[in-house]
């Protein structure tokens, strides 16, 4: 680490190639904004980054009680990034609840910022402590840097219109503008940002900005850091035009953009559930670009809407979690039947049942593989960062529209809400794949269930002179699309679904090998995973290990040249956020291979650290 | 211009070239028959027409007519309808749907059609029974009723389709009768010509599961004295001759001489009298009210979502790839 002087500043200035500060307080308290402001200002600065909030599934639990603590946690950077990082450097604490739910994952020797003015004997007793955790040596491994914000705010905001209420609801400006100065950064981003939300109460703007400004200033003033650090922009970061994306919203933007290149306008039927809602709000507000959204009376109204619209020559989408998948199956299957493009969107989330709805978890994997009556194939595509949701959006409307049926997106509620630099694609290299609709009656007669070369049927529109026909759930005749219960038309029609739907391997790449091509470990993961086995694997390279990994962007039907592929390595470690349904799957797929399951289930996504400790775990018997 | 748009259509252009399945004596039949004919009445051009369903017998309905269809799954047809007239206003969207269909496992999807406004069309076909499933009791079965499923009598309290349609501030309410063809006729034609969802029950006989079940009133003989049929704007009067009338006193509607007989208004600022009118034969001695029961105009739902559209269009230009993706803050490695 280089030291140098910090300009208007007798402290020192030191260089770090990464942080991983956790902003921890009541859910009151605006952590989530306070991080998000943080990363926003840490992308333009050019570091590479990832995120991670996490909060209670309660709007407002019991102010400064544990159940009531929401945190975010970013890790910055001047070198290649792929997760929010395993433990925090700096945890910022709010509250003693804050306090106490998080301490346990700060670094040894990190530092610990605690506003001590939420300290009091009520505010230990809402935090269920009965001593004071600044007191009695639980901090000993740390380093504490103790300021009363609560106080330093009413003294920032005292010449302003705000009551002592109001003006205490700044403290997370007060600590955003005190980290901003510990790591170099600039406030500009953040006052405009305030200008833009607080239009219509200046007065708000005005007094988060000073509070935002006395954080910043307290730095200095009140030497409670030893020096300051500065993060570079990352510098391995391929060249290009970048904006920092949250999951759902890359994958809001991928969906139009698939439409868009398949000339076809969208239509979202929705019904709101954490951690799917944010497609549902996104995409309400791409009307100047022709979409239409429906947040219908239930999911299963949201998606049958999407189907009438898909009919009726819409791209239909639906997007929900796991409870509102479970509503859709009656749905799916009839999509499945009629044969019509729909994209169904699962942003997965603990469960059984309303389970852990702002936790993450990979667990709808088999429901939706397999999770329909009767025989219901459907691709089912996963997306494995923030960024990369916006690709398989793309992808998911062309597997739709190539070959005529519904496709499930599967994405989880840490890549929904985490956050990462995107590098936005040049518009040229986006290949348009327009969809053409059946115009008119083709030579030989219109057959609404003929087949292309992708085994799909034609689509058309109603509104066509001339190709007036039928359509819906009950089995029907090869080609004309009658009603057929004939037992050998059945079993020929529920083998040409099956064949439809595998066919789509043809059209998609054999995933890369990351690492040697042979070996004794591979590493195979799927969706949100991925940025946690690439650390795991890069640092498992420099000290030397022999492993490799492979990211299944296509979990159904599986992508071709896997079978060659794992048995170069003597076994396969799947980690999953569930108990081992891609392993499953897996070992039903490519039984003569050794395929390993570990599986974590605490709603929390893996941790390099326990990645790399399995691997070696296994390399070592 | 398409050649069908030139030629006038016939009933028979709007029969399918399908077999049609149901049981012989079915009220589905006279409904069928009626919707062809009215259908070529219309001037629709038979590619801009999309009949949706459920599933029950009356459910096959689509099938049968040489329109664009869409037969679905179990009282899902609202959803789905709702989808394809917003998806592309231009269609002129029909709905069948029965008592168990409509109002059992798709009585809240039915509540909210209604409530939007969607402008599409409403048959539903009461035979207060569960046809295709062999005759279980439906919400609408009566206390009592003997069937699959209520070997002792059924004990579940019915409601009634039109009140449960006023409630959800349905813009057009109706009732016509299977047998009464020229009675289904005018409903028809005046659903048809409604701006907003118009809501259709029609009570049809189910030969095999509940015959006869509305034969008190419906039967020809007895029609006249048994029902009364509300006509938007005349006096509300019935029986053979139209010497009663119905005057509503108070809260309570009464039998009175023809000439003592109030307007009916289908078109009241409150739904007030349309519910009272529409629980009439709750009261044994009254007839049985069939004909418009309210008709009145409101915002459409499809034209407010693509108002809104248009509005972002005009506000902030077409959406380009280029918008959509450079967005937000960009910085430049
Ligand atoms: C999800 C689902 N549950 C149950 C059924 C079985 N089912 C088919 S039609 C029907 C009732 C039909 O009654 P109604 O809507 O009154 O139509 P009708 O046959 O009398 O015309 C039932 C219960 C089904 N098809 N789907
Ligand atoms: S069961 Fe009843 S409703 Fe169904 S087709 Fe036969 S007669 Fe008609
Ligand atoms: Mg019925």
């Amino acid at each position: 680490m280089s030291q140098s002087k910090n300009p208007g500043s007798e402290l020192p200035l030191q260089q770090q190639e990464e942080v991983v500060i956790r902003f921890a307080g009541d859910s009151g308290d605006g952590m989530q904004i306070t991080g998000n402001q943080f990363t926003h200002t840490s992308a333009i600065l050019g570091n590479d980054l990832a995120t991670f909030p996490d909060y209670p599934a309660e709007i407002r639990a019991p102010a400064g009680t544990r159940p009531g603590v929401s945190a975010f946690q970013v890790r910055f950077g001047s070198a290649d990034i792929h997760t929010p990082g395993d433990q925090p450097d700096v945890l910022v604490a709010m509250n003693p609840a804050a306090l106490i739910v998080n301490i346990k994952d700060l670094k040894v020797g990190g530092t610990v910022v605690v506003n001590t003015g939420q300290f009091g004997d009520s505010d230990l007793k809402k935090a269920a402590l009965a001593k004071n955790p600044l007191k009695d040596g639980t901090l000993s491994a740390y380093r504490v840097i103790e300021i009363d914000i609560n106080k330093r705010v009413s003294e920032a905001l005292k010449g302003t219109t705000l009551s002592s209420k109001e003006a205490q609801r700044c403290k997370n400006f007060y600590t955003l503008g005190l980290m901003y100065w510990l790591y170099s950064r600039p406030l500009e981003s953040t006052l405009k940002w305030l200008d833009e939300k607080f239009v219509k109460r200046p007065e708000l703007a005005e007094a988060n900005k000073l509070a935002m400004q006395a954080g910043f200033n307290a730095g200095d003033i009140h030497e409670l850091f030893q020096g300051r650090y500065e993060v570079h922009a990352c510098d391995v970061m391929p060249k290009g035009t970048y904006r920092n994306i949250m999951g759902n919203d890359a994958l809001a933007i991928g969906l139009v953009t698939g439409a868009k290149l398949a000339n076809l306008d969208v239509f979202l039927g929705s019904y709101p559930i954490t951690p799917a809602s944010g497609i549902l709000e996104t995409l309400s507000t791409y009307k100047n670009h022709g979409v239409i959204t429906f947040q219908a009376e239930d999911e299963i109204a949201a998606i049958c809407s999407a189907l009438g619209a898909a009919y009726a020559g819409h791209l239909g989408i639906t997007s929900t979690s796991g409870p509102g998948m479970a509503l859709k199956g009656e749905g799916m299957g009839l999509a499945v039947s009629i044969e019509l493009p729909l994209i169904i969107v699962d942003i997965q989330r603990g469960g059984p049942s309303t389970g852990l709805p702002t936790k993450t978890e990979q667990a709808d994997l088999l429901q939706a593989i397999f999770g329909r009556n009767s025989e219901a194939p459907m691709p089912v595509i996963a997306a494995a960062s923030p960024a990369d949701a916006f690709e398989v959006g793309i992808e998911a409307v062309r597997i739709a529209t190539t070959y005529m049926t519904p496709v499930i997106v599967l994405s989880d509620g840490y890549i929904a809400n985490g956050a990462e630099p995107w590098k936005l694609p040049k518009i040229e290299e986006l290949k348009p794949f327009p969809k053409p609709f059946l115009g008119s009656v083709p030579e030989g007669g219109f057959l609404p269930y003929a087949r292309d070369q992708h085994l799909a049927r034609p689509w058309v529109k109603p509104g066509t002179p001339g190709l007036e026909h039928r359509v819906g759930g009950l089995e029907k005749a090869h080609l004309t699309g009658h009603i057929n219960y004939e037992p050998e038309n059945h079993e020929f029609m529920v083998r040409m679904r099956q064949n439809k739907v595998m066919g789509v391997r043809e059209t998609i790449p054999t995933p890369n090998v990351f690492g040697d091509s042979t070996g004794e470990l591979l590493v195979v993961g799927w969706g949100s995973t991925k940025g946690a086995i690439t650390s795991a694997i890069e640092k498992l390279h420099a000290k030397g290990r022999k492993v490799s990994s492979l990211h299944l962007r296509h979990v159904w039907p599986l992508p071709k040249g896997l079978d060659k592929i794992f048995g170069c390595f003597q076994s396969v470690l799947v980690p999953e956020m569930n108990m081992g349904q891609m392993a499953r799957i897996l070992r039903s797929e490519y039984p003569q291979h050794n395929i390993i399951s570990y599986p974590k289930v605490q709603g929390l996504p893996f941790r390099t650290s326990e990645l790399i400790a399995k691997v070696e775990s296994l390399l070592e018997k | 211009m398409t050649p069908e748009a030139q030629a006038p259509l016939t009933k028979k252009d709007f029969k399918s070239d399908q077999e049609v399945r149901w049981c012989p004596g079915c009220g589905d039949y006279a409904i069928l028959n009626s919707v062809q004919g009215i259908m070529a009445t219309l001037g629709i051009p038979r590619h801009q027409i999309c009949f949706v369903s459920g599933i029950g017998c009356s459910s096959r309905f689509p099938y049968y007519m040489n329109t664009y269809g869409f037969h679905s799954i179990h009282g899902r047809a609202p959803a789905i309808a709702t989808g394809i007239k917003t998806a592309n206003p231009e269609l002129s969207v029909w709905m069948v749907t029965g008592d168990g269909d409509g109002l059992s496992i798709g009585g809240n999807h039915m509540a909210h059609i209604l409530r939007r406004n969607v402008d599409l069309k409403i048959l539903l076909f009461n035979n207060e029974i569960y046809g295709l499933t062999k005759g279980q009791y439906s919400p609408t079965s009566p206390v009592g009723l003997k069937t699959k499923s209520t070997p002792m009598g059924s004990v579940d309290r019915p409601f009634d389709p039109l009140s449960f349609a006023l409630g959800c501030g349905a813009t057009f309410v109706a009732r016509t009768i299977d047998s009464h063809l020229k009675h289904m006729e005018r409903v028809l034609l005046a659903a048809a010509h409604h701006k907003g969802t118009a809501f259709v029950e029609i009570y049809q006989n189910c030969v095999i599961f509940n015959d006869a079940c509305f034969e008190d009133f419906a039967e020809k003989g007895v029609r006249d004295e048994k029902t009364i049929d509300l006509k938007p704007g005349e006096p509300m009067v019935f029986g053979k001759e139209l010497d009663k009338g119905i005057k509503i006193v108070g809260w309570e509607p009464q039998i009175v001489p023809a000439a003592e007989a109030d307007l009916w208004r289908s078109d009241t600022h409150s739904p007030g009298p349309a519910f009272v009118m529409s629980q009439l034969h709750l009261d044994p001695a009254m007839p049985r009210p069939i004909g418009i029961v309210r008709d009145v105009r409101a915002p459409i739902f499809e034209e407010a979502v693509h108002d809104q559209l248009r509005a972002a269009k005009a506000k902030r230009g077409a959406g380009t790839l280029e918008q959509l993706i450079y967005s937000g803050e960009t910085w430049m490695v």
